[in-house]
């Protein structure tokens, strides 16, 4: 069972590769406030960055007029970013192995596996309307309430 | 994305500053590598030690200027990587592809 939100917020931008550097910033505030190390923060950013870039490029085929709506959910264990475009979709099991030998030199095709890679979990839901929704999830240790804190102190005896 | 370009004993050396990103830094650095490779440059050497991230997109553009490079005859190193931007390397096995050197120093010498 999804554990509850704490903190939503959300963003729509148009299909402007500029706009990627504002959702960034958002993740990155966002991030600031949470139990996660710079080094994850950063892998994260990457991750967050590549399903922007599909959705912008793939997605919603660069169209300005096209949007995508970004949702960043804080729970207490973990955060779910959500990215979703007005394209067609596609099929993720088609996606080719950018390890392959013959894909080593290929210049694109490398973005779905960072953000496997940078992220705990990837999951795509495709719209009966059309377009394409990934979630990226990423756990984190939550921290202890000062009421919490306290009584585990008390009983370390 | 900031790129500067100078000699250094017949190779051509790029030194790259800021994030190798779509549409950003990995237009530029396609512009840059094309220009060199137009001006006659054989030997490419790109300093990513200032590059501060790199996407799919910017490690694209790699990939393409060594493609580039390499079937005109040339060569493509690249030196002084910082720790993440390897990282992302690492995780695609390119570093079994491209050549990457520790520094500037090593990486004119292997040109030799």
């Amino acid at each position: 069972m999804p554990e509850p939100v704490q903190q939503t917020i959300r963003l729509s931008i148009g299909s402007r590769y500029e706009n990627i550097e504002l959702v960034q910033a958002v993740l990155d505030e966002t991030l600031e406030s949470l139990p996660i190390d710079e080094e994850t923060a950063y892998w994260m950013e990457i991750a967050l960055r590549e399903a922007l870039t599909n959705a912008i490029k793939h997605g919603n085929g660069l169209d300005p007029e096209k949007k995508v709506d970004v949702c960043l959910a804080v729970g207490k264990s973990g955060i779910d970013i959500t990215v979703e475009d007005q394209g067609s979709g596609f099929d993720p099991g088609a996606v080719a192995d950018p390890l392959a030998p013959d894909n080593l030199l290929k210049t694109e095709g490398r973005g779905i596996f960072y953000m496997r890679k940078f992220m705990d979990k990837i999951d795509y839901d495709f719209g009966a309307g059309g377009g394409t929704k990934v979630r990226l999830h990423k756990k984190f240790d939550a921290p202890a309430s000062s009421a919490e804190a306290n009584q585990g102190g008390a009983n370390e005896d | 994305m900031k790129i500067d370009k100078r000699q250094r004993d017949g190779a051509t050396i790029l030194d790259l500053q800021g994030r190798i990103t779509i549409g950003e830094g990995d237009v530029a650095l396609r512009e840059a590598v094309l220009a060199a490779v137009g001006e006659g440059a054989t030997n490419i050497l790109l300093n990513m030690g200032r590059v501060r991230s790199i996407d799919s997109s910017g490690v694209g553009e790699l990939v393409a200027a060594y493609t580039t490079v390499t079937n005109r005859g040339g060569k493509l190193r690249l030196f002084s990587m910082p720790k993440r931007v390897l990282g992302v390397l690492e995780i695609t096995q390119l570093i079994t592809v491209l050549d990457i050197l520790e520094d500037e120093a090593e990486a004119v010498a292997s040109l030799a």
